[in-house]
């Protein structure tokens, strides 16, 4: 028994080479569906792909549901404590073994003929399983593992065999990684829950979106009049110092905000107006000034979005995750995080703050959203248009860690995504 | 108990229009100044101050969503410009200490970009007695896709 278990399907042979240009990407891109089954095969299916949070899988049992670009996988905590990342289908005829989001059990249960799985998806039980006599060996068909490793508390998962290490796949965005974890205020970060939506639009919209500084005093007006005098300054960016710095591998981090760059800097500044009432009630919890400080500065998230291609980033003050539908349908997850054991109303202020913006509801996500689906709508006229990503092409700099940079609301972010796309559409 | 059960019928229905009409001033002088309105997501839950929700609003939150939407400043409030809701089942929970609280079901339409989509909701009110009529001190509406994928909503449930 030594089948393949990656799940390869019969790949469609296209040829996007001149379809990705360094300035600029075809539209077609966002609508033909052979391309699309390509991408699944030749991104999702080929590289790390973010799945999980450990602070999801907090405890022996605890498990979560995820997706590798169309490939359903159960993230769970086994008695040892150890992580697994496995494939969501009985290996008997295929039906899933688990549902829902999160929660936690004591073993997969196939509800169509009730093999039973353990949490490290070892094959425990079968019914009646005398027919299977000389046939077929429990220990040969344990749910499909797939290979995970983690950073920092991101849990990623690769359906190829020989994927280069994680920590070598990050490069770069480590740092960032290691930065935009501080916003716990001194607890570890933990996962709060999220706001989940789908858009009428190609996943590579989403994708752009979040190294776009451009959109923000336009798609999100309405979010900045609903803040206060302060906090709509810190929001006017576009003409500050920030910049948009190519990681590598595709991955970007574009900077809004740099004195929010790291939280455990500046922890003697005063608190500004807009967390007093948070500050006095950290300090009626018995908090002391330091921790106040700390967990003042950390409230309010990070000031940038770290894009680790091709599907999370870490945006701010969550995590922006992306699922591939079909060609013209994306699922987002907007993760909400806080401090594990941090004070309640620490973790209180972040999801208001987040409701405030993001999720179908929020003040900022449904004018994304609407602008997304007006991109795949207007991507259909012409016979042979492009989608522009030159914007800043000319103004590029080094960066201090020796990257190439641009200015915050240039466009050098995508260009790195698309890079790294076009390189392993065409490997 | 026919003349409350008929008395927060009628101003639910008057709300469901004040929404659908988009008269959100009228909507805002229904509330109580402590009162709030969520959507959340966990529709378990009543713990909504330690959960994330869709919408968890107080009085200051409500009058921030309604400027937005009338603002003109939100692209996505201009494509879904009219909703119609449709309360009904409605059935009175408790009844105690001036404060009714009466469960119903919203069926609730949107014509976005000349698609027809529909929310339906069980939605819960706690309504405050004050002179003929009531106060809202709660609204919180449990989206029966509330643990799944929603699409933007530009407007009030
Ligand atoms: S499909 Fe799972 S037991 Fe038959
Ligand atoms: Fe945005």
């Amino acid at each position: 028994m030594t089948e393949n278990h990656t799940c390869r399907r019969n790949v469609p042979d296209v040829d996007i080479t001149g379809l990705v240009q360094e300035d600029r990407v075809h539209s077609t891109l966002y609508s033909d569906p052979t391309i699309f089954q390509a991408e699944l095969d030749k991104v999702f299916n080929n590289t790390w792909v973010w799945v999980g949070h450990e602070s999801e899988v907090p405890d022996t049992g605890s498990y979560k549901t995820a997706h590798i670009g169309k490939q359903p996988v159960i993230v769970s905590r086994d008695r040892k404590g150890e992580i697994h990342v496995l494939l969501n289908r009985c290996r008997h005829r295929a039906a899933t073994v688990c549902e829902g989001k999160r929660g936690k059990t004591r073993s997969f249960v196939c509800p169509y003929h009730g093999w039973g799985y353990a949490l490290d998806g070892e094959l425990r039980a079968i019914p009646k399983a005398d027919e299977y006599d000389g046939v077929l060996e429990k220990q040969d068909f344990p749910l499909v593992r797939v290979r995970h490793e983690t950073y920092n508390g991101m849990i990623f998962a690769t359906l190829k065999a020989d994927m280069i290490p994680l920590t070598d796949f990050l490069g770069g965005a480590k740092k960032w990684m290691d930065l935009f974890m501080k916003q716990g205020g001194g607890y570890p970060i933990k996962v709060l829950g999220d706001h989940r939506f789908r858009f009428p639009g190609n996943w590579k919209i989403q994708l752009e979106n979040t190294t776009d500084a451009y959109h923000f005093p336009v798609v999100h007006k309405s979010f900045v009049s609903s803040l206060d005098a302060q906090t709509s300054q810190v929001f006017d960016f576009l003409d500050g110092d920030g910049f948009v710095e190519d990681l590598g591998n595709g991955h970007s981090v574009m900077v809004m905000i740099p004195e929010l760059v790291d939280l455990e800097d500046n922890l003697d500044a005063p608190i500004p107006d807009r967390f007093k009432d948070f500050a006095a009630e950290l300090a009626k919890e018995g908090k002391d000034e330091a921790e106040i400080k700390r967990l003042v500065r950390a409230v309010g998230g990070s000031g940038f979005n770290l894009n680790l291609f091709p599907n999370v980033a870490c945006s701010m003050a969550f995590f922006r995750v992306l699922r591939p539908i079909s060609v013209e349908e994306t699922e987002i997850h907007h993760v909400a995080i806080g401090g594990d054991g941090a004070p309640a109303a620490f973790n209180q202020l972040r999801m208001r703050l987040h409701e405030h913006f993001q999720g179908p509801m929020g003040f900022g996500t449904p004018d994304d959203a609407e602008a997304w689906e007006r991109v795949q709508k207007g991507s259909y006229a012409g016979p042979d248009e492009w989608i522009l990503v030159n914007r800043g092409q000319s103004k590029l700099k080094t960066s201090a860690d020796g990257n190439v940079a641009g200015a915050v609301c240039s466009e050098t972010g995508m260009r790195a995504a698309y890079r790294k796309y076009l390189a392993m559409m065409t490997a | 108990m026919n003349a409350t059960l008929n008395a927060v019928t009628a101003f639910i229905n008057t709300e469901a229009d004040m929404l659908d009409f988009q008269d959100y001033q009228a909507w805002l002088d229904l509330w109580d100044e402590d009162g709030s309105y969520v959507v959340p997501i966990d529709t378990e839950t009543e713990d909504y101050a330690n959960s994330l929700n869709f919408a968890y609003d107080n009085a200051t939150m409500r009058r921030l969503r309604v400027n937005r939407l009338i603002s003109g400043e939100a692209v996505s409030t201009q494509t879904t410009p009219k909703t119609v809701r449709a309360p009904s089942r409605f059935r009175i929970l408790s009844d105690a200490d001036g404060v009714v609280t009466v469960r119903c079901a919203q069926l609730l339409s949107e014509n976005r970009h000349g698609n027809l989509r529909t929310y339906p909701s069980d939605v819960t009110y706690k309504l405050r007695r004050e002179g003929e009529g009531f106060r809202m001190v709660e609204k919180v509406v449990r989206l029966l896709n509330a643990d799944h994928h929603l699409s933007s909503i530009g407007y009030i449930l």
